[in-house]
């Protein structure tokens, strides 16, 4: 080819080089209307198998939830109080979670500021400040000797805690995650040694702290992820997460396959939280809706709204035996859902502004919430005998 | 109204922020107000009021407007429809024809509602110039009903310095609105001047009231990914996949659901009680202690998972397979369970410290796995992972569900725990108490044992 480039073009040449130029176009072009076409037959694929799959789900669609449930007895009426506000934050509380000693917890702001609390005596243990706003995410070590938070800044940092108050904790911050778009949630798997995130950038992953190295990525989500939880069982290997696709997906940690994808939500899924036992997941969306799946029959088996709730839920959490589903909204109350019957079973004013998360203490005893009005509120329930215990007094 | 500052964001045109969280909920309530003005469907009514010296035009009762809430969204309890109702009025769609504060309250106080001209859905991003026009616009007109509050003024001054150079183009902006709105009807006047304040309660709200223009910042940073076609491996997989139906499902969630409700201190009593009520942290340290009651001891027959989740259940358990010379497979299971928290740098080595005690030739703590296994593990072990034991733990998991547990259970160290059985030494002071002493001890410690529920669930 390059010898006859090097001797002069005759018009037998030229000619040949112009066929050439057409034909290498025209199977261009081809290949174009190919890959187009490929494109176009695997998106009917696709459909045809989603449409297929979607028939034998509603074949094993035998009954309902709630109607199965109604031979369950009903919740007699709840009492639940705040009776600790927690004050401290310059801003919005964004996140918070709950050590595993069940009193101590760990909040963290717009501002900027992460704050170490014993929620029972209402004392800040620590407060440390974080050189970016927006601190979305943070989770306390299972150990309860570390603090685990990120946000706008990408990152996901582990600080550990140390008794000296006086010590500078912002100095001991280690980097452990690194994504690119804004940490939206993390957490640690069942030891101090792992931290679980999810991002804005569209994964989640699971990370080394003391190397930092990154162990698996999950990919699959087309949109950011907000929110991640850990399965429950000792003996599994799964989370799942939800995101602005309004999808949830359930993962497999060794694998970083995605097993299991949930799509019914119509908007965004600002949260998801695993039902005590494993099997089955909730999740809160900005659709105005909380949403119950199973993960053994692969469907959605319970939708939680009323005319009256039009806010989005931003967040949701179990009550220990997963009767009582507690979602925070945009419209700053917190709905009690009946999980098995469907209902509401109270309703929780209080904050003044959103709430941005709620959760339960690790034995069920408490409930906090987080809200943007800048307080963390902690409330229980009152309606379980305790007149009683009081009467026979106090040892 | 400064024209040109305003943001089109389109009252009919295709609008990228269209599916934007905020745009659901406005969607929503903008369905809310209409109906809710809609007097031949069933709205309020929407009157004119006669007061002192002047009528009021266009304006609704607080009252009207719950009841209505009630009616038409199912609403049983009226705080909750005063709630929503305070949200809508937050957010701009209706107002006090009297106050900057927008909340609803339940009486006779007078509302309006708000223009969809300045519905918070146009994407309405006024800046600091539009409001400084507004307020110099009505330190203009010398009406009472349109003096500035205290903190107006407050602003007005920051203003006024901030835009200090260009306070001669604010005031004639100033001065150009005000000689539009007298042509204007007076009636038409009174409503657009109280919308345009409502207008500006939300983008400029009262200090201490929720500035209900602020968005969460992760759903203003999307990303935006191209949607991907589902992957038809994934969607084969899930075809393959034996699903149960929800009826079963529906049960064993109501099974595990109800087992646990007397643990679940949101719906149950908690002995002795719940710390946070009581301010006594016995509960606590009684679920901390390594010597469990009776309560504890039940949880730990739902499962074998809830049995090795309790410190307490998995040392006995391990006493109990000792006693049947068999610990080496709880060992080697709690053993993985550690190895597979450790840090990275520690994984190899532990793995082979795993594999010389309990799968070696020869091992101390021989387990007994199935050749398939072992031969996966012995694989996995060439480039050692954090799960290169995962099939050996699964398989000698479902071994010790299988066989051993049931037996523990039906074990005396299991049963006397369960029971709260003191064992008698048989040559010890306690050995030798009369058989009444027993007797007596014993009735007292099974009535205490009792759950007080009973005697709680009729307070």
């Amino acid at each position: 080819m390059q010898e006859e480039r090097l001797t002069s073009s005759t018009g037998a040449e030229k000619c040949r080089r112009k066929i050439r130029a057409v034909t290498v176009l025209l199977c261009s072009l081809f290949y174009c209307e190919q890959s187009r076409e490929t494109l176009e037959s695997l998106k009917r694929e696709s459909e045809t198998l989603k449409k297929k799959l979607e028939e034998e789900r509603n074949k094993l669609n035998d009954v309902e939830l709630h109607q199965v449930a109604e031979k369950v007895e009903v919740l007699s009426a709840l009492s639940i109080k705040t009776r600790r506000v927690l004050k401290g934050h310059g801003n919005k509380v964004l996140c918070m979670d709950w050590c595993k000693d069940k009193r101590r917890m760990v909040s963290s702001s717009q501002d900027g500021k992460v704050i170490v609390w014993d929620a029972f005596t209402l004392n800040k243990e620590h407060g440390v400040p974080l050189p970016c706003t927006w601190v979305l995410a943070c989770a306390y070590a299972p150990s309860g000797c570390a603090i685990a938070c990120g946000g706008l800044d990408n990152k996901c940092s582990v600080i550990p805690l140390s008794l000296d108050k006086n010590e500078n904790l912002a100095a001991k911050k280690k980097s452990v995650a690194m994504h690119t778009n804004y940490v939206s949630g993390c957490s640690f798997t069942n030891s101090d040694m792992q931290l679980l995130t999810s991002s804005g950038d569209g994964t989640c992953a699971l990370w080394d702290v003391e190397s930092g190295q990154l162990l698996q990525s999950f990919h699959g989500h087309t949109a950011d992820v907000l929110s991640l939880d850990l399965a429950p069982s000792e003996t599994g290997n799964t989370f799942v997460s939800g995101g602005c696709d309004m999808k949830a997906n359930v993962w497999d940690m060794r694998s970083g396959q995605n097993i299991q994808s949930f799509e019914s939500h119509e908007s965004d899924i600002n949260c998801v939280k695993y039902y005590p036992s494993g099997d089955a997941f909730a999740s809160a969306s900005d659709d105005a809706t909380c949403r119950f799946y199973d993960l053994r029959a692969d469907r959605e088996v319970a939708v939680y709204q009323k005319d009256s709730i039009i806010f989005g839920a931003s967040t949701c959490d179990f009550s220990l035996s997963g009767r009582l589903l507690f979602a925070g909204y945009n419209d700053y109350a917190i709905n009690v859902w009946d999980v098995l019957k469907g209902t509401r079973a109270t309703i929780l004013f209080g904050h003044e502004n959103r709430v941005s998360r709620v959760r339960v203490s690790p034995d069920g005893t408490a409930l906090c919430s987080a809200s943007w009005d800048s307080t963390l509120r902690v409330s229980w329930s009152f309606s379980t005998g305790s007149n009683y215990i009081f009467v026979l007094g106090k040892q | 109204m400064a024209e040109g500052s305003k943001d089109q964001g389109g009252t009919g045109t295709a609008d990228p922020e269209e599916d934007s969280p905020n745009m659901i909920v406005y969607r929503k309530i903008e369905d809310i107000v209409t109906r809710i003005q809609d007097e031949k469907a069933g709205g309020v009514a929407i009157r004119t009021v006669k007061s002192f010296l002047s009528k009021i035009p266009s304006v609704v009762s607080g009252a009207d407007i719950v009841q209505w809430l009630m009616k038409n969204l199912s609403i049983e309890d009226p705080a909750e429809a005063i709630h929503l109702g305070s949200l809508i009025a937050a957010h701009g769609y209706v107002f006090p024809i009297s106050d900057h504060v927008l909340t609803l309250k339940d009486d006779g106080t007078l509302y309006r509602f708000q223009s969809p001209y300045f519905w918070p859905s146009n994407c309405w991003e006024p800046e600091n110039t539009d409001y400084a026009i507004y307020l110099c616009k009505r330190t203009m007109q010398n009406k009472a009903r349109l003096e500035l509050a205290d903190y107006e003024a407050e602003n007005l001054a920051r203003l006024q310095r901030a835009f200090a150079r260009k306070w001669e183009f604010i005031f004639m902006q100033a001065e150009a609105q005000v000689k539009i709105d007298r042509k204007k009807d007076k009636a038409e006047r009174k409503i657009l001047d109280s919308q345009e304040r409502a207008f500006w309660d939300v983008h400029r709200p009262v200090p201490g009231c929720v500035n209900t223009t602020e968005m969460d910042i992760r759903k203003c940073r999307r990303e935006k990914n191209p949607h991907r076609v589902k992957k038809i491996t994934f969607l084969n997989i899930q075809l393959e996949r034996h699903c149960m139906k929800v009826s079963k499902v529906a049960d064993s969630l109501m099974t595990y659901t109800e087992q646990f409700m007397e643990y679940d201190p949101f719906v149950s009593a908690v002995e002795p009680s719940n710390p946070w009520i009581s301010d006594d942290t016995t509960f606590w340290d009684l679920e901390a202690s390594r010597e469990p009651t009776q309560q504890r001891v039940k949880k730990w027959g739902f499962s074998l998972e809830e049995a090795l989740k309790d410190p307490a259940g998995r040392d006995q358990f391990l006493k109990f397979l000792e006693s049947e010379f068999s610990s080496e497979n709880l060992r080697f299971w709690l053993a993985v369970q550690d190895f597979k928290r450790r840090p990275l740098h520690e994984v190899p080595s532990r793995a082979q410290e795993i594999w010389q005690e309990f799968l070696a030739e020869g091992a101390p703590s021989s387990i007994n796995l199935d050749s398939h296994s072992y031969e996966r593990t012995s694989q996995n072990l060439k480039d050692p992972g954090r799960y290169s034991y995962e099939d050996a733990q699964e398989h000698i998991f479902k071994l010790m569900k299988s066989d051993s547990y049931a037996r523990f259970l039906r074990s005396n160290i299991y049963q006397d725990l369960l029971l709260a059985r003191k064992k008698q030494p048989a040559d010890t002071e306690q050995g030798r108490r009369t058989s009444l002493e027993k007797f007596t001890r014993s009735v007292g410690k099974s009535l205490t044992g009792k759950r007080l529920t009973g005697l709680m669930q009729s307070s």
